[in-house]
């Protein structure tokens, strides 16, 4: 087609919306595949700087949702982050790059607990990211009980039915169900999967809505008094409207840890490791423990943290508490349970 | 008969409240989004005065430049392609009336109309991961040329409905031959149904969420895709102000779509 | 004069022009046909294949037959002994969609049809300034508008506030995460899909049938009802059906403004394709939503070809 004054007018029009021109060049490339709101800029824009990478970020919003993109046959990312028992399905299914994190130079800084973990002995396919727990918060300006307990979600209080938030996550709702029921986890038995089903649907009469990366949102603004979230998106929460609470649930609460890995095929192999490897470094394990407020799997990150982080109530675990639980990942019949359970309590 | 009964016979009481109250229902919510962009404060509530600087952190967005970008890329590719086939199976649906299977081609054409998003969108991907197409800006433009097929033939077709054929006839008996009679009588003439027809495919390729959503890869976020992840995040004033940028250019490209559409005649000739 | 064994000239050039005409239209449609099949009919028809294969644990499908998605979408397994128990867990998904998209089209309905009169009946400047305000919002980004129906609806937002401070409501309205909200955003979006349709089937009207109605003794309300409503059917038809088919397959809407409680089937769809990973009971919930997308093409071919018929007669 011959060009002409309207598609000149468009173009201009919504070159406008970009601002400069298009995307840079660089010497090499790096794909990220990340949780939302989970790496903050100046980590990318240092990375960038120092090996002349140009990287692009893309998000996803669960574990479930990442194992999906990729058995859908998503190809081109480098690196992901899934969480501990995520790691322990994507090694089984062969979908991650062996990389020998142990020959990283910046290995050692690795705590020993956290080199042998069970979803990957000896770190052969993955390195720390960050790891924190799942709870929940409260506003304490509309409800001012005992909220260390998981009958805030269950069996709401009357100020606090249809003002919860749940978070739109099939393993971390039936657990915290799972919990309240004092009945065992990755559980396949019949009887207890009709209770806690039994529960799930008399629960959700008093929930609001079930979502994951608003959680922080929904809680700031004020539309949830009660929200299931990760304890250092709750402290940022916390930050935008201090009335919140982070709860220890005294029937237990998940602990979890998410991990870079570089995924299978990965266009830009050498990259990615540098940026496991660069990930590893204290002062850059900091900055991102600074932003996402979790706690950082590798050691040496204290003299750059912020002063808050060290008395925070999200963060530093209270000794009254059960020691967070980390569930590995359940069989496949547990699994298709499960699923039904969640598509049944979501229909 | 008497102007005045007949035109008070036409009218109905409260038709109009109706009509202007529709008005607002649509314009609304629209107006106030695009007015909280506007906010000094971060609260999307409360008005703390005005303010620029949303537009400017907007700007600043790296996810939302880059989205941009791929948005403008994927709709003009996948806009060009559909306006071309668009124009070429008008002109054989339109200019040649009767033949068998007419009636079923205008049925083809239109076929992306009528399937939910979803089960298109799900189609896509399957089929994508089936044969091996990567997922990325290419799945996503393949994707978008099918669905922007039938908006591109819209305009193009009703256009071409308005041109008689002796125009054609008439450069034929001036002895042009038909390649030469197309290039200068009748492509110029349909002209505007063209770019009519391309700017609703390329605003339709733009605006789409569902199908992209399925079927992009690496890198290959878009704007809506962008906004989606952001409004998942949290409604901040950032996403008032690129959701009014795009928006603004929603109604400039069907404004000048619809002045082209309505020019009887065509320019020039 | 020719003689019968050589054809004439003329007829035979006649001939070869046909061919040519013929030639040139194959070549003109081939390309659009071609893509709308390979990349659109053909993935439908691997949907139907999939939807009666067997689920992988994580995702794809194992090659293997199986109607287990169909059933499963009627049947529960029970899960103690893997006896089939009827089930109306999906039927209740599928049904609230339809409920739910009815009521946003006859919503739709009653607000549009005095909406499409009104100004189909305007002067015929402002009639094409009215249009274009309608038509505008047609092409506004679904996300952006719901995003803005959102915005405006939820407990915290601007339409609470001003009901608040006016003193209409003691406290903020729950809409937002709602069945109603989930239909207002549905009206919202699709409600210019049914002003347009109609309005062009108001506008070619031919008013003198009302003055004749009127001379008849009719009363206005009947004429509406027994004379303008029947002519402007064909519009009435298409409009419902560009409101009904993506409403009853809506994602968008469900997710954001039902916080993601209530599933509707295109959610449903979604989340077999995402969260749940059963791509072959996906593909068969997508192959029952076509179904009945089909149903209600058939209502529109089967009105049309009868309203043609009253035409011709």
């Amino acid at each position: 087609m011959t060009p002409s004054p309207f598609k000149t007018l468009a173009a201009a029009a919504l070159l406008g919306l970009v601002g400069a021109s298009g995307p840079a060049q660089s010497a090499g490339k790096l794909n990220l595949y990340n949780w939302f709101d989970y790496l903050p800029q100046e980590l990318v824009d240092k990375f960038s700087r120092q090996h002349d990478v140009e990287v692009t970020l893309d998000t996803y919003d669960s574990n479930e949702s990442l194992l999906a993109r990729l058995k859908a046959g998503v190809t081109g990312y480098d690196v992901a982050v899934p969480g501990d028992y995520m790691v322990r399905i994507l090694i089984n299914e062969g979908m991650l790059e062996l990389i020998n994190a142990s020959e990283f130079p910046n290995f050692g800084n690795i705590p020993a607990e956290y080199v042998d973990v069970y979803f990957d002995p000896g770190r052969k396919y993955s390195v720390p990211y960050q790891w924190g727990t799942t709870g929940f918060m409260v506003d304490t300006a509309v409800y001012d009980g005992d909220i260390d307990t998981l009958a805030i979600i269950f069996n709401p209080p009357p100020e606090l039915r249809g003002r919860i938030n749940m978070l739109k996550d099939v393993n971390d709702v039936i657990n915290a169900g799972l919990r309240y029921l004092d009945l065992e986890r990755c559980n396949g038995n019949p009887e207890d999967l009709r209770r806690l089903s039994d529960l799930l649907n008399d629960a959700k009469r008093h929930w609001l809505s079930f979502n994951s990366d608003g959680a922080k949102e929904v809680l700031v603004s004020g539309d949830a008094a009660v929200g299931q979230i990760w304890n250092g998106f709750g402290m940022r929460a916390r930050a935008e409207r201090p009335s919140l609470k982070y709860a220890y649930p005294r029937e237990g609460i998940t602990g979890w840890m998410d991990n870079l890995v570089v995924l299978k095929g990965a266009p830009n192999l050498d990259n990615a490791k540098l940026f496991l490897n660069f990930m590893l470094e204290p002062e850059n394990a900091a900055i991102l423990t600074n932003f996402a407020r979790y706690t950082a799997g590798v050691s040496g990150t204290e003299p750059f943290l912020d002063e808050e982080m060290k008395t925070a109530h999200e963060v530093n675990y209270p000794s009254s508490a059960p020691p967070p639980e980390f569930v590995p990942p359940c069989p496949d019949n547990v699994i298709r349970l499960y699923d039904r359970i969640w598509t049944n309590l979501l229909k | 008969m008497k102007p005045p009964r007949s035109r008070d016979l036409k009218r109905y009481p409260g038709f109009g409240a109706v009509t202007w109250a529709c008005l607002v229902f649509l314009y609304g919510p629209l107006l106030v989004i695009a007015l909280y962009s506007f906010n000094e404060i971060r609260s999307i509530t409360v008005w703390g005065g005005f303010s620029l600087h949303w537009y400017a952190k907007a700007f600043n967005n790296e996810l939302i430049q880059r989205s941009t970008w791929n948005s403008l890329v994927i709709a003009l590719c996948a806009a060009s392609m559909a306006t071309t086939l668009a124009t070429a199976a008008a002109l054989a649906v339109i200019r040649h009336r009767r033949f068998r299977a007419r009636e079923t081609c205008i049925g083809i054409i239109n076929l992306p109309l009528m399937v939910p998003e979803i089960v298109t969108a799900i189609a896509s991907l399957v089929f994508f991961v089936l044969v091996g197409i990567p997922l990325g800006v290419g799945s996503i433009v393949l994707a978008h040329t099918v669905f922007c097929i039938p908006f591109a033939y819209l305009p193009i077709s009703a256009r071409l409905e308005g041109i008689e054929g002796y125009y054609e006839e008439a450069a034929g008996d001036l002895y042009a031959d038909s390649r030469r009679a197309f290039r200068h009588v009748l492509l110029p003439m349909l002209m505007p149904g063209v770019l009519a027809g391309f700017m609703l495919a390329f605003i339709i390729s733009l605006d789409d969420f569902i199908i992209t959503n399925f079927v992009a890869g690496p890198g290959a976020s878009t704007l809506p895709l962008a906004i989606y992840g952001l409004v998942r995040t949290g409604l901040t004033p950032e996403i008032n102000a690129v959701s009014t940028l795009l928006l603004l250019v929603s109604v400039i490209f069907v404004i000048l779509s619809c002045l082209l559409g309505r020019k009887r005649y065509p320019a020039g000739h | 004069m020719p003689s019968p064994a050589t054809p004439p000239p003329r007829a035979a050039s006649e001939h070869a022009r046909a061919r040519r005409r013929l030639k040139a239209r194959a070549l003109l449609l081939s390309p659009a046909l071609l893509v709308i099949c390979g990349l659109l009919v053909l993935p439908l028809c691997i949907i139907v294949v999939y939807s009666f294969l067997t689920p992988g644990t994580y995702g794809g499908v194992v090659w293997r037959f199986s109607t287990e998605s169909y059933v499963q979408f009627l049947f529960e397994r029970d899960l103690f002994d893997d006896t089939l128990a009827f089930s109306p867990a999906y039927l209740q998904i599928y049904w609230r969609s339809f409920i739910q998209a009815l009521v946003a089209t006859t919503a739709c309905f009653l607000i549009g049809f005095p909406t499409a009169y009104y100004i189909a009946t305007l002067p015929e400047r402002k009639k094409y300034m009215w249009v274009l305000l309608i038509t505008v919002p047609y092409w506004i980004n679904l996300l952006i508008r719901t995003i803005a129906m959102l915005f405006l609806i939820r407990n915290e937002g601007p339409l609470n506030h001003a009901l608040l401070f006016a003193g209409l409501v003691d406290a903020p309205l729950k809409i937002a995460y709602t069945n109603i909200g989930v239909g207002i955003g549905l009206i919202y979006t699709y409600l210019p899909f049914m002003v347009l349709p109609l309005y062009a089937a108001i506008e070619r009207f031919d008013f003198r049938l009302v003055e004749a109605a009127s001379d008849l003794y009719a009363r206005r309300w009947t004429i509406l009802r027994r004379v303008i409503l029947p002519l402007a059917m064909p519009g009435v038809v298409a409009g419902s059906l560009l409101v009904f088919i993506p409403s009853l397959g809506a994602f968008i809407a469900p997710d954001l403004l039902g916080g993601g409680k209530n599933l509707m089937i295109g959610n449903l769809i979604a989340l077999q394709f995402q969260g749940s990973r059963n791509w072959p009971f996906g593909s068969a919930a997508a192959v029952i939503l076509m179904t009945i997308v089909l149903c209600a093409l058939l209502v529109y071919v089967r009105q049309q070809s009868k309203a043609r018929l009253r035409q011709l007669r």
